[in-house]
């Protein structure tokens, strides 16, 4: 228990000056997401698809004022609520698509370079192909067969997501546990009996899953991307089933004309802000957790000062 | 480098271009198996409720889809081993027609943006890797992470309120009415086209659509830049072979610019071209954010109608053009550096 709290205290005690910065105000800005996303029904004034209180219509296309402070759109919604209610579907489909990138991507991963051979090469040929696809055209064609098959549903999307960033989790654990089943207390596992099941669940798998957390939040920020884009191009979840930042922008463009601009500008600022806290965090968790950015970091502080630098 | 350097070359290249084959095979295997599970019959989907059943039989029998699925993958191989893409459902058209109709547009925005990122994205990205943990170094990144994290429509929709309107610049389409009607399609890319007939006002109309669309592209593609240069310099700089220079006695300018600077672009040659797929993704939403008539749109608009024919030929094109690139990518970086052979 306190190895765990240790190492999740690490990229904190480990940075300092601005790599600490940006971890902090990365978390800040990704736990008020979260926070909004949780706590969604009490903190949005209205639902997302509620067009009416109290029996009075809102106001159509109106703008910012005291009942609603972000305005409403030309549906009738009121963009507070609905730009509070988004943060729910992104959180939604960011940790769904991640969670089944780790569970497809880790064991097959691990199963691939353990055994190597035929599987092996078949897998890593299929998941290359995957990776060498320009990424969004690869969430275009996957949405359009998964939203034919689901409809615009949370799942149709975040499975078309997680094809997108499996390959990445894949080559990660295949190629540590390459490098690692040489080791020898593998090697000593391996002598005293262990099966390969066991060798690689209790031993190999704590090491190869060392670098999944920042690849996750490296594509969470990608996802939600994503997830906007799909949105925007009508492709995602469809705006009576759920909130969804970019369909809303879809929507928002088309008033751009006439200069109502608060439809766009909140859930784009959404965006922007919740795509760059999980930024500062996974770049954070990267400098601290990798080694080779980590040890540079380290070098001017350990170094004597240069010969040279005296003879100049 | 040494001769067994440069004897390796072709063999690299023969490799790398065996390697492109069986990747090819994949993707094209994928495109057409996932197509082909989606649910529903294609013909019907894209043309359903315009003709009648018997005519929807005849184009499924012209179109193939009666034959067994294996006798439709290898047809759907061999004709992109011929080059030919295949048909569109909805309109009835070559793809390789589209691509030509549309594929100018989406070049001349895509080359425009690219040119834009380079000018800003490289001395900014310079400036930062040199001056490390300093206020432009924090300026610059912040400026790359926030031309990351804003999706290219929403910098189109701010474009368009905030500079559009006061400015009176265009935000839909590549080229007015008058315009489009007047030049003449010789090359099929308007850019292009529109210089050729020496119009002034026609050549001002057409830079005018251009800025918005190519700077939202830009920015997004500017943001990728700042951050790989600037890790190649902060790589470099603690480069054995720059303290080698230093312990020689260099002037830290020299040492900068000569050994630093110089290394730290050769791997951006290789980004740049795995970029391309990343400007795919944002060259889409653009054309889409600004009407923009290119592939991108086409593609969406395709998508909406449901035309698997369509979508099944632009998407088999784009990939192959990635992978293509790829291959491009890699021989220019071995010409250039020799590490990279072994």
């Amino acid at each position: 228990m306190r190895g765990l709290l240790k190492a999740l205290a690490r990229p904190f005690t480990d940075t300092v000056g601005l790599a600490r910065w940006m971890l902090v105000i990365g978390i800040v800005i990704t736990a008020t997401f979260v926070v909004l996303a949780i706590f969604a029904p009490w903190i949005a004034p209205y639902g997302f698809a509620e067009s009416s209180a109290d029996g009075v219509r809102f106001p159509k296309a109106g703008p910012p004022s005291g009942d609603h402070p972000f305005g409403t759109d030309r549906l009738f919604f009121d963009v507070l609520s609905r730009t509070i209610w988004g943060a729910r579907t992104a959180i939604e489909v960011v940790i769904l698509s991640i969670l089944l990138c780790i569970v497809t991507g880790v064991p097959l991963g691990l199963v691939s370079g353990y055994y190597g051979g035929w599987l092996d090469r078949i897998l890593v040929l299929v998941m290359d192909a995957l990776y060498a696809f320009p990424s969004f055209l690869l969430a275009i064609v996957f949405s359009f067969l998964l939203t034919g098959l689901f409809g615009g549903t949370v799942l149709a999307v975040s499975l078309s997501l997680s094809v997108i960033y499996v390959p990445q989790y894949f080559r990660v654990v295949r190629n540590t546990t390459i490098s690692a089943k040489e080791a020898t207390y593998v090697e000593a596992a391996r002598a005293i009996g262990a099966s390969d099941g066991v060798i690689m669940r209790r031993y190999l798998f704590g090491n190869v899953v060392q670098s999944v957390p920042v690849l996750g939040t490296l594509n969470a920020a990608d996802a939600i991307l994503t997830l906007a884009g799909l949105g925007f191009l009508g492709l995602g979840i469809q705006s009576t089933d759920a909130a969804e930042w970019g369909h809303d922008l879809n929507r928002a463009l088309s008033d751009a004309g006439s200069g109502i601009w608060w439809t766009g500008l909140y859930p784009g600022l959404a965006i922007v802000l919740l795509v760059t806290g999980l930024t500062l965090v996974g770049e954070g968790l990267n400098e601290t957790l990798n080694p080779t950015l980590r040890r540079r970091r380290l070098l001017p502080v350990v170094m004597p000062p240069r010969a040279t630098r005296e003879e100049d | 480098m040494t001769r067994s350097g440069s004897g390796s070359l072709p063999r690299y290249i023969l490799q790398r271009i065996l390697l492109v084959i069986p990747m090819i095979w994949v993707i094209l295997t994928l495109v057409f198996f996932v197509l082909r599970v989606a649910p529903g019959d294609p013909v019907s989907a894209a043309l359903g409720g315009r003709l009648n059943e018997e005519a929807l039989d005849q184009r499924r029998e012209a179109l193939g889809f009666n034959e067994p699925l294996i006798v439709q993958y290898w047809d759907y191989l061999s004709s992109v081993a011929r080059l030919d893409f295949g048909t569109t459902f909805s309109d009835n058209q070559p793809v390789l027609r589209v691509i030509r109709d549309n594929g100018g547009a989406t070049l001349s925005l895509t080359l425009a943006s690219f040119a834009l990122a380079l000018l800003v994205g490289i001395p900014l990205g310079l400036i930062a890797g040199r001056y490390r943990d300093t206020v432009p170094d924090v300026a610059i990144r912040l400026f790359g992470i926030l031309s990351y994290a804003a999706p290219v429509f929403f910098v189109g929709f701010l474009l368009q309120i905030y500079v559009a309107q006061p400015l009176g610049l265009p935000t839909s389409g590549e080229a007015s009415p008058m315009t489009a009607f007047t030049v003449e399609p010789v090359t099929h890319i308007m850019l292009i086209d529109v210089f050729l007939s020496g119009d002034p006002t026609a050549i001002q109309d057409v830079l005018e659509h251009l800025i918005l669309p190519a700077t939202t592209l830009g920015l997004l593609i500017c943001g990728v830049f700042i951050r790989l240069v600037r890790v190649n310099i902060l790589q470099t700089m603690q480069s054995d072979y720059v303290e080698a220079a230093e312990a020689r006695g260099l002037g830290r300018r020299r040492v900068t610019w000569h050994h630093a600077f110089r290394n730290a672009l050769v791997p951006v040659i290789t980004v740049i071209g795995l970029q391309f797929a990343l400007l795919l993704g944002g060259a889409v939403l653009t054309e889409s954010t600004f009407n923009w008539p290119g592939l991108g749109n086409k593609l969406v608009d395709y998508i909406n109608d449901r035309d698997y024919g369509a979508v099944q030929g632009i998407v088999t094109i784009f990939a192959v053009a990635v992978v293509l690139i790829s291959l491009l990518v890699d021989i220019v970086n071995a010409l250039i550096d020799p590490r990279v052979r072994y």
